[in-house]
């Protein structure tokens, strides 16, 4: 139940609600717990509503670590 | 999809599993409880666990606001929904949670109760308007996850002046879960080394809440996400932190989680709610302090005042293990039922309900594994 999916704000309806896409699943949902939510932002929806937004920089330090550990050699 | 798929590479996920055995100190054992049921569910589905080394053990923890909801509680419910003014809301997920006598809210509403699953708090709002003449309650469950939602809908169900609306607030807190099952552990045996710590509760309250975990009961924390190389590198980060003899709150799911959380949220939830003494958890019993009602200024929207609501406790079926499975002593292979009388059909707890549950998760996808390492062990014996 607590399981959320990262979606794309695509435009911003008034009123604290935006049309997202979710993998192509087009949805209304309310951003109004999230400021200053921007057309192109990627957001966390959970129950219809953003929680956050996702940091593209941080997304990218985390894979960038990700493929640092993965590709370090293995002591013997 | 964008921020999901890189997070599922199965050969960087080979990569950090090298990487996780390389740094495992052969001659200790890593107990990691992962709070979430959807680290439970990553794990099962994508075979975490067989990339782990055999001192690398995880437990699976309570944090699942479906499996902790004390029978009692969905028995209000579906009293409530028996009610011939009331439609009651409520998320899918609890519609199959067994409660009383083999009752449950989906077979109320076969028997004509008026509940309605909804996506969300505006589709409760929204039939609230268009519907006039019925009371609306929305059987408000979750975490800080879903909390925030909540409380945007009454405060809108307030500035609309909507009379027909009100809340059954069953909203519980995780920093409160996490101490009360780290207070309860007695057994060395079952110690824990870290918790793997929750993903969207976190995007609401930050990473600092777990602080105490680190400050108090001296285990380290790792914030992570949902994706199974999410896990893997917070595994690694719990790792790396025991070997180096440090105990910290880190945070691996940085693209979405902050250290202070997002605020706004947090206002929200601290202008509609407030504490309750004690609330009842499956599995961990009375728990002080550990979930929400609507504060005196939105009293006119809560259910439980105006449908006079007393909960009574309820047994749990006596050979369900649930209990012991949320607080990470027992697996569900450990219980009686599971397989036989308890599966997703016909669940008997509610960690067989959703598919994120302990019960659900290895009835999806580890019991074939453990058929084939049994098979595996006895053709080598
Ligand atoms: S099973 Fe559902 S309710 Fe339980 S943890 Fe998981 S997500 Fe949350
Ligand atoms: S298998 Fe079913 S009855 Fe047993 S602990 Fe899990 S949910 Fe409860």
């Amino acid at each position: 139940m607590c399981l959320a999916i990262p979606a794309q704000v695509m435009e911003l309806l008034g009123d604290g609600m935006a049309r997202i896409d979710m993998g192509g699943v087009s949805k209304a949902i309310s951003v109004a717990l999230v400021d200053d939510v921007a057309v192109g932002d990627f957001v966390v929806v959970h129950v219809g509503y953003a929680l956050s937004r996702i940091d593209a920089d941080e997304a990218e330090r985390t894979l960038a670590l990700l493929r640092e550990a993965a590709a370090m050699e293995t002591p013997s | 999809m964008r921020y999901v798929d890189e997070y599922r590479d199965p050969e960087l996920a080979k990569g950090v599993a090298a990487r996780i055995a390389a740094e495992v100190d052969a001659a200790r054992h890593y107990r990691f409880m992962e709070f979430c049921g959807g680290h439970t569910h990553a794990i099962s589905r994508y075979g975490v666990e067989d990339m782990l080394p055999r001192n690398v053990a995880m437990i699976h923890g309570p944090g699942c606001p479906v499996c902790v909801l004390p029978v009692g509680r969905i028995d209000d419910a579906i009293r409530l929904a028996s009610d011939p003014r009331v439609t009651l809301c409520t998320y899918a997920d609890l519609m199959r949670v067994p409660a009383s006598r083999g009752a449950s809210l989906l077979k109320a509403r076969a028997a004509g109760a008026d509940i309605r699953m909804v996506y969300s708090t505006l589709d409760a709002l929204r039939i609230a308007e268009a519907e006039p003449e019925r009371e609306v309650v929305f059987l408000a469950i979750g975490f800080e996850t879903t909390t925030p939602p909540t409380a945007l809908a009454i405060k809108q169900a307030k500035a609309k002046a909507l009379r027909n609306f009100s809340v059954f607030c069953n909203h519980v807190l995780t920093p409160v879960a996490m101490r009360a099952i780290l207070a309860g552990e007695s057994d060395e045996a079952t110690a824990l080394d870290g918790i793997v710590g929750p993903a969207h509760v976190s995007t609401v309250i930050g990473a600092r809440p777990y602080e105490f975990v680190a400050n108090e009961y001296g285990k380290p924390v790792v914030i992570s996400g949902f994706e199974p190389l999410d896990v893997m590198q917070s595994i690694l980060m719990l790792v790396r932190q025991i070997n180096e003899g440090r105990c910290a709150v880190e945070n691996q799911y940085v693209r979405a989680v902050t250290h202070d959380g997002n605020a706004r949220a947090q206002r929200e939830m601290d202008d509609v709610f407030e504490l309750q003494e004690s609330f009842e958890w499956r599995g961990l019993g009375m728990v002080p302090h550990s979930a929400l009602r609507l504060a005196e200024a939105f009293a006119a929207f809560d259910a439980e005042k105006r449908f006079g609501i007393h909960t009574v406790a309820a047994a749990d079926n006596p050979a369900c293990e649930c209990g012991a499975i949320l607080r990470g002593a027992k697996k569900p292979t450990d219980c009686k039922l599971f397989g036989t009388l308890c599966s997703p059909e016909t669940p008997m707890g509610s960690c067989m309900v959703s598919s994120e549950g302990s019960c659900a998760a290895h009835y999806a996808y580890g019991r074939f594994r453990d058929r084939s390492r049994a098979r595996m062990e006895r053709a080598a014996s």
